[in-house]
């Protein structure tokens, strides 16, 4: 197919409280909208088939892999990346947390496990550390640091 | 990836009608999380992408006369937070929300899981058991379609060209009524079920007086056995009655044999989550 049959369609959307307005072919993901159009690189690309939550960002506040969602779908909506955490220097106390437990090794996965910890906690659901471990399943972390992830995500949860 | 158009439809209308207009190059997108995954594989390259998550029909729960109706592209994460399907239908509710992990649950639809066609698709099971009814539009109308004719294969179904799935009709039923789901996989989440067995039940002064049992992941298709039901209903749930229940549903089982299970093993375990899930659904029944 040349370029001229493909379609391009106008998106508007709110990344971390700001307004966007792109074009984009439909099969673009959310992911690589954020990376490839947007710059923001922070939401990382593992496996790109929804299986490592490395994608993992918050839309209307709910938490969902952006490499399975196509950007067209987010029209109107706020979508929350790692880049609107901190204000400035100022770490948001998640991150912090992430630092005092030593809840990362390599840093891949940290973004996504900062946003799904954002969205489990926004379900209520951060209750105790075994509840926290079994409602982060869906984020891998391929260095180990699980048990420290854990323990940081309860810590800032008071949990 | 390819080079589909996308639309986002207002109504099942358009959608149908969208859909008709793409002459078999169109694919419905609810969730995207088999969709996507199988478009970036190159298994599928639609030409026109139908977005049904903006219909409200297809994205709402609502109560009509105890029966519950819920849109095909509901998520998970929806129903999940859905007091009253909870419970009415905790076993369809556990089920949808076996797919995946939070973040696919945030996307994935009980539509979506049914017409992907996996054998061992969570949510089918349960929803048989349940006695949903698929409502089915297309170039011909609405039809009302029992969930178990819809899977046809691994990867198919019986839906004709251009027909879209618009909701489940999970039916009014007594007091003393109670379902369950329970699956066998390797690893607690993300994993595909070796087996999964769906158990409706209902109790009258501890008699059962209705049943129906659902077996997924052990055929080409979800089972609905009904020697199971059978062995369950005019019974106290004894002993002797779960296990000829058991037994029927080994029977039913043509599993295969795979990585993830022998055909021995796989059809030994069908009998054993009956067992399990009949005590839960019978648990439920007592006290709903
Ligand atoms: C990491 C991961 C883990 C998973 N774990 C599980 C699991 O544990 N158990 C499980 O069962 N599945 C699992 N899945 C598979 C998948 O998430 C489910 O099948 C899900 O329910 C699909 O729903 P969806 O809305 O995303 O469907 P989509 O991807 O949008 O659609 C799937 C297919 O159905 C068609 N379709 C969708 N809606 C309709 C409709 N209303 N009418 C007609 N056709 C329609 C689409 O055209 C497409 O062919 C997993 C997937 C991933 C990525
Ligand atoms: S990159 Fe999205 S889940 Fe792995
Ligand atoms: S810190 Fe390396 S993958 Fe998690």
């Amino acid at each position: 197919m040349t370029d001229s049959s493909r379609q391009r369609v106008a998106l508007a959307l709110a990344i971390n409280g700001r307004r966007h307005r792109v074009t984009i072919e439909p099969s673009t993901t959310l992911l690589d909208l954020l990376r490839d159009e947007l710059g923001l690189f922070g939401t990382k690309k593992g496996c790109d088939m929804g299986a490592c939550g490395a994608c993992t960002v918050l839309v209307d506040g709910r938490r969902i892999n952006a490499c399975l969602a196509l950007a067209v779908m987010q029209e109107g909506r706020d979508v929350q990346t790692i880049e609107g955490l901190a204000e400035g220097e100022a770490l948001h106390p998640l991150q912090q947390a992430f630092v005092e437990h030593d809840a990362l090794q390599c840093g891949y996965c940290t973004p996504g496990q900062i946003m799904s910890a954002l969205g489990l906690i926004g379900e209520g659901r951060a209750t105790d550390a075994a509840g926290i471990a079994e409602q982060m399943s869906g984020n891998l972390c391929r260095c180990g640091a699980h048990p420290n992830i854990v323990a940081a995500i309860a810590a800032y949860a008071g949990a | 990836m390819m080079e589909a158009q996308y639309r986002a439809p207002g109504s099942v209308d358009e959608a149908v009608a969208l859909m008709a207009g793409a002459g078999g190059k169109g694919r419905v997108l609810a969730g995207g999380t088999d969709l996507l995954v199988q478009m970036r594989a190159g298994m599928v390259a639609p030409g026109l992408i139908v977005d049904v998550k903006r219909i409200a029909e297809m994205t709402a729960i609502s109560q009509i006369a105890g029966a519950w109706r819920v849109g095909a592209a509901v998520t998970g994460a929806e129903i999940h937070d859905h007091a009253g399907l909870k419970k009415a239908w905790p076993g369809v509710v556990e089920a949808i929300n076996l797919i995946g992990s939070k973040q696919v649950q945030g996307r994935a639809s009980a539509g979506g899981n049914l017409c992907n066609a996996s054998p061992a698709a969570d949510s089918v099971p349960a929803l048989v058991a349940a006695g949903a009814i698929a409502t089915v539009q297309g170039p011909n109308g609405r039809r009302e379609v029992p969930v178990e004719q819809i899977p046809a294969g691994p990867g198919k179904t019986s839906l004709k060209p251009g027909e879209i799935v618009v909701s489940f009709t999970l039916p009014a039923r007594p007091a003393g009524s109670g379902d369950a789901y329970l699956r066998l996989i390797p690893r607690t989440e993300m994993d595909i079920a070796v087996v999964g067995c769906g158990v409706n039940l209902t109790m009258k002064d501890g008699t059962c007086t209705a049943a129906r049992v659902a077996l997924g992941a052990v055929a080409p298709t979800v089972l609905l056995v009904e020697g199971a039901a059978k062995a369950l209903v005019g019974s106290k749930l004894d002993d002797k009655a779960i296990e000829a229940a058991a037994a029927a549903c080994r029977a039913a089982c043509k599993p295969i044999d795979d990585k993830r299970g022998t055909i021995v093993y796989r059809t030994k375990i069908a009998g054993v989550l009956l067992k399990r899930a009949v005590a839960i659904a019978a648990e439920r029944a007592r006290s709903n």
